[in-house]
């Protein structure tokens, strides 16, 4: 990992902007904003890889980030038991259904020549199909969802720590990944973003009402966590001797020691929230540097080459006896996957899984002006498009807000504009958000850090 | 026989009429991404941005008509204030062709490049949106809401079932009417329609036959912009105002372009009509609709529903994949206007 000069600028830029922040702003602010930067950078690397490597365009980055929120939700939540014994069996039956139905299509398919005959009677088998499934399916998630609704009311998870959620949120990702691909990777790369969009919106869509797998809108909260919880480190001989360590030089200042003492309490308080932050920042730094370190290898690997090849010249690649669907599927597939990563890891972060917040315009468009703007086909600049991106999001509005003020102090306090402006601070976001966008695709279009090209 | 009458009245009252006038607003919507599609080349995703920015300036014309207590009596005053709204719309589409637009035309940049172009222009448009009328939802319908009421129609009928048709419904269906008469006849009539054509069918081509560009591409978002506006508008009437929606309402209305064929004018009307009945048909619950046709013995115990009317959304997309395996290019051929 050799940085050039321009890239180090960029680096050190955001560095010293976060430590600008927490010199402002305090230290809990700027790692939430650094937390959430490092998921960000997760998610641009997996668009990256499809986009800027191969060219894949990929809108559903919200249905693989929401995959994986429900692999944290499944992974770490504890089982509900009275559930499984009400629903288990009809959940099963249904299943074992689906499959033979996914193979009797499958066999029809294989089998039956005629093209017109092929579709009515595959037509005709998956209607029958459906109409028996949904009559054990139906029967058994209406009373999983009678199971105490107010605290349960869905299947619960494996009661697993919730960092193996990173894995498996990034194969939930990845093979609904495989499904959409294997549907929709045929088609030209306009149509295939809209229905990307589109199936993504599916796929919040049912994570929204099949309450017996997620709870649905009624959520999920107090999911475990990977780092030790703040009252339990406040309570701790250890974290507090590490504070006292840190401030002994203005502690020993404070002569009074009741005053002494409350200082301290105060300290560990704002302290203990910092360190679990720091513990997640060090965690999502572990994962991003990994991601990092392998998506490079895979880019100047053969297969890279490969990738780029197919990227820029399809016809040729193709020539020269390439299989360009079966590499697009793999690209998409690994891209989402590490979106899925991301999903679950923001899961964690927050600790708990609202489906109806996924929205596209929050977590597909704009993780793609992070990608644009970073630069596509360098991963580098694509985890800078997303720290950029995602502190511009969250310092945007305190600037806003100053500079409405400027702008206006002439102005009467009470005047009705002035009041109608600083209402719609929030919404100055997007207007930024828009203006970089086609800023960078006018003047640089290549992005922050652009690709490099290697003549090899 | 009365049972058999009732029953269609229960389909023409929750699903027919319904169905045709969101039809009618997805078909308006989707026609304006046609014309994006088949001229400038490019899915733009900014369309559904358009349709509100349209819904919005003709709010604030309501308003402005509603203190000044100028009306139209039963009718509702947005209709006054819709050719304020169309203007104002193809201001906005002219202005981001100027600024934004325009430039990778002329490089000829690929359509993803434009796409991702509109996704920019669909930012600042949401937030100039946002930041003028906020995210609640208005409501600025008035005049009178019913043509019919449910009540009037089972007096006037003697039927168990009422039939309400609304006012906004009715608006909707005829201005729809009026305005794909009006396009339809411009495309094949008149000699800038059929430059439009021969522009969309092939440029090259065009070009050396002597057909200003510029002129196809500005007569392209006057339409554009006068269909987005009045399609966001009867939208907003008919159900009420809210800026989020629109970006969820891009979807169907790209779904119906695609499903029609993307780029054929009569296929976009058609895909919409097509997404919207089957959005409807699928999620309506037919309990009652068989509770009339089937003898007593054999009557629904359960909804009758496919599926819940959560999966609305899921369901355009579901004929949008169908229809893109099937036959890629959409049921009407595309391509070309």
């Amino acid at each position: 990992m050799k940085f050039d000069k321009y890239e180090w600028t960029a680096i050190s830029i955001m560095v010293s902007l976060f430590i600008l922040v927490g010199f402002i702003q305090g230290w809990s602010v700027s790692l939430v904003i650094l937390n959430m930067c490092i998921i960000s950078a997760i998610m641009t690397m997996g668009v990256n890889i499809s986009w800027g490597y191969a060219g894949v365009i990929n809108f559903g980055v919200m249905g693989f980030l929401a995959m994986g929120g429900l692999a944290a939700v499944l992974v770490s939540y504890p089982p509900i038991k009275e559930a499984w014994q009400v629903g288990g069996s009809g959940l099963g039956i249904s299943f074992i259904l689906l499959i033979v139905l996914v193979t009797a299509v499958f066999f029809i398919t294989k089998l039956v020549e005629k093209k017109s005959h092929k579709y009515w009677l595959n037509g005709l088998v998956i209607l029958f199909g459906l109409i028996i499934i949904r009559y054990f399916f139906l029967n058994a998630t209406a009373k999983i969802e009678e199971v105490d609704p107010a605290l349960a009311g869905f299947l619960g998870g494996a009661n697993l720590p919730i960092i193996f959620s990173w894995v498996v949120g990034g194969f939930f990702a990845g093979g609904v990944a495989f499904v959409i691909g294997k549907v929709a990777l045929g088609l030209r790369s306009d149509y295939l973003a809209i229905v990307t969009l589109g199936i993504s919106e599916i796929v919040v869509s049912v994570l929204k009402h099949e309450e017996w797998l997620s709870r649905g809108v009624k959520n999920v909260i107090g999911l475990k966590r990977p780092v030790p919880y703040e009252i339990n480190l406040q309570n701790s001989e250890w974290f507090i001797n590490i504070v006292t360590w840190f401030n002994s030089s203005k502690l020993n200042n404070i002569i009074d020691p009741e005053k002494k003492q409350e200082v301290l309490t105060n300290l560990i308080i704002d302290g203990s929230g910092i360190f679990v932050k720091l513990n997640y920042a060090l965690l999502f730094f572990i994962v991003m540097i990994v991601i990092y370190y392998f998506a490079n290898k895979a880019q100047i690997s053969p297969w890279g080459r490969m990738m780029r090849a197919i990227r820029d010249n399809e016809v040729s690649a193709n020539a020269m006896g390439k299989d360009i669907v079966k590499q697009h599927l793999i690209i998409f597939v690994i891209g989402a996957a590490i979106v899925g990563v991301a999903g679950a890891m923001l899961v964690t972060l927050d600790g708990l899984f609202t489906p109806s917040g996924y929205r596209p315009l929050r977590f597909t468009f704009i993780i793609w002006i992070m990608v644009i703007v970073g630069g596509s086909g360098n991963n580098l600049g694509a985890i800078f498009g997303g720290f950029v991106i995602w502190f511009a999001w969250i310092e945007v509005a305190p600037l806003t807000t100053f500079l409405i003020e400027v702008f206006t102090s002439g102005m009467d306090p009470q005047n009705a504009i002035r009041l109608h402006l600083l209402d719609s601070v929030p919404y100055f976001r997007y207007l930024l958000m828009g203006m970089v966008l086609l800023l960078i695709l006018r003047y640089r279009p290549k992005g922050i850090i652009p690709e490099k090209v290697r003549h090899s | 026989m009365i049972d058999f009458i009732n029953s269609i009245v229960v389909l023409l009252n929750f699903v027919i009429i319904p169905g045709l006038s969101y039809g009618s607003q997805l078909a308006l919507g989707a026609l304006g991404v046609t014309f994006v599609y088949a001229v400038l080349r490019f899915a733009n995703f900014a369309h559904g941005e358009l349709m509100s920015f349209g819904a919005m300036i003709t709010i604030l014309f309501t308003w402005f008509f509603q203190s000044q207590n100028i009306g139209l009596g039963l009718l509702p005053t947005a209709i006054i204030a819709l050719p304020f709204g169309i203007l104002a719309t193809i201001i906005l589409g002219l202005l981001s062709d100027k600024f934004v637009f325009k430039y990778y035309r002329k490089q000829k940049s690929v359509p993803v490049v434009l796409a991702m172009v509109s996704i920019g222009v669909m930012f600042v448009v949401n937030a100039i949106i946002r930041i003028v009328v906020g995210t609640e939802t208005i409501k600025f319908s008035d005049g009178q809401k019913f043509i019919m009421k449910a009540k009037q129609f089972k007096a006037m009928t003697g039927l168990n079932e009422g039939l309400a048709l609304k006012s906004s419904q009715v608006i909707t269906i005829l201005i729809t009417i009026l305005l794909l008469t009006f396009t339809f006849w411009f495309l094949q009539k008149t000699k800038t329609g059929k430059s439009m054509r021969a522009f969309s069918d092939n440029e090259d081509l065009a070009l050396l036959s002597g057909i200003n560009p510029d002129r196809v591409v500005f007569i392209t978002w006057l339409i554009v912009g006068t269909l987005a506006c009045v399609a966001g508008t009867l939208y907003g009437l008919d159900k009420s105002y809210k800026p989020i929606i629109y970006l969820n309402l891009v979807l169907p209305v790209f779904a119906s372009a695609i499903v029609g064929g993307i780029g054929s004018p009569f296929g976009a009307v058609v895909g919409g009509y097509v997404i919207a009945f089957s959005e409807i048909m699928v999620t309506y619950a037919y309990k009652k609709f068989f509770k009339y046709l089937l003898p007593e013995s054999l009557e629904p115990s359960s909804l009758v529903q496919l599926l819940s009317t959560d999966y609305k959304f899921a369901v355009s997309f579901t004929i949008l994949v169908i229809v893109l395996l099937i036959r890629p290019s959409g049921i009407f051929k595309g391509k070309v206007l």
